[in-house]
């Protein structure tokens, strides 16, 4: 894959800026319904960032996951509580809650300027592996030191499996 | 290509900040929250071409938590939404002194 090509950066910069639009379309529709689905917009944008940054595998990972399994399970929650139809006005809040957010907005963007004016470590980007064993590169670290971390995740996924069906159990 | 995707990392986790604070929907405020972690995973994923495939290693565990907790605190607001009957976090004030 060539890393510099003219191409390959204006592609990163064309999906990274839909990416950005759809999240900003995400925040401000009234919808629930179509709020979710600019925010598949994004995952699939960021899917293909992944790709683009040498990690197919997450980008995989990100396309089956968030955009497959975890978005279908907040539209069918909307779904399920009939939530597609707004009243009029919409649930954006008013002015006190928007002046907060605002701040909030300015506060991060100062601290993007000022880490902006440090420059990254550069001389020690890492060359891609082979594309071949893009997997082995993942797995490899994950079934090896973090093994254990790997298997709480498992007792994890368990624990909020079983509290996700006790909770919306009608009668426990 | 790294500064750039940290750039879309912070714009995109301003964004997912803005959201938790100006919504009133409780489903759309997990959304914004599932934003947030979408844009720390950019920052795991760019920094790991500077320090190594570990940063991948953590979005796997990211995703995961994620996964776990949408189950969670979809089946939450369905049990909040059986007792209120709605899903706008301003009518849900039992807590509110």
């Amino acid at each position: 894959m060539m890393h510099h090509g003219l191409f390959f950066q204006f592609n990163f910069y064309v999906f990274g800026l839909i990416a950005i639009a759809s999240a900003l379309a995400f925040v401000t529709r009234k919808s629930p319904v179509a709020a979710a689905l600019w925010l598949v917009t994004t995952m699939f944008c960021l899917a293909v960032l992944y790709v683009m940054l040498d990690a197919q595998f997450i980008g995989a990972v990100q396309v089956l996951l968030y955009a497959g399994a975890i978005m279908v399970v907040f539209l069918f929650v909307v779904m399920l509580l009939n939530l597609g139809h707004v009243p009029g006005s919409g649930d954006i809040k008013r002015l006190w809650p928007r002046l907060l957010a605002g701040t909030a907005g300015i506060l991060l963007l100062a601290e993007l300027s000022v880490l902006g004016r440090q420059a990254l470590p550069m001389e020690q980007l890492i060359v891609p592996a082979a594309q071949s064993n893009v997997v082995t590169a993942v797995a490899s670290p994950l079934f090896n030191e973090y093994l254990l971390a790997f298997e709480v995740t498992s007792v994890l996924l368990l624990a909020a499996i079983i509290g996700a069906v006790v909770l919306a159990k009608r009668r426990v | 290509m790294v500064a750039e995707a940290l750039f879309f990392s912070a714009v995109l986790f301003t964004i997912g900040v803005i959201g938790v604070l100006t919504r009133r929907n409780a489903i759309i405020i997990f959304m914004a929250v599932e934003l947030m972690l979408n844009a720390v995973n950019l920052s795991f994923v760019a920094l790991s071409r500077l320090y190594g495939v570990t940063g991948q290693v953590y979005v796997i565990f990211v995703m995961a938590v994620a996964a776990a907790e949408a189950a969670v605190g979809l089946a939450i607001i369905i049990s909040i939404f059986r007792h209120h009957e709605t899903v706008d976090l301003q009518n849900i004030n039992l807590l509110k002194g």
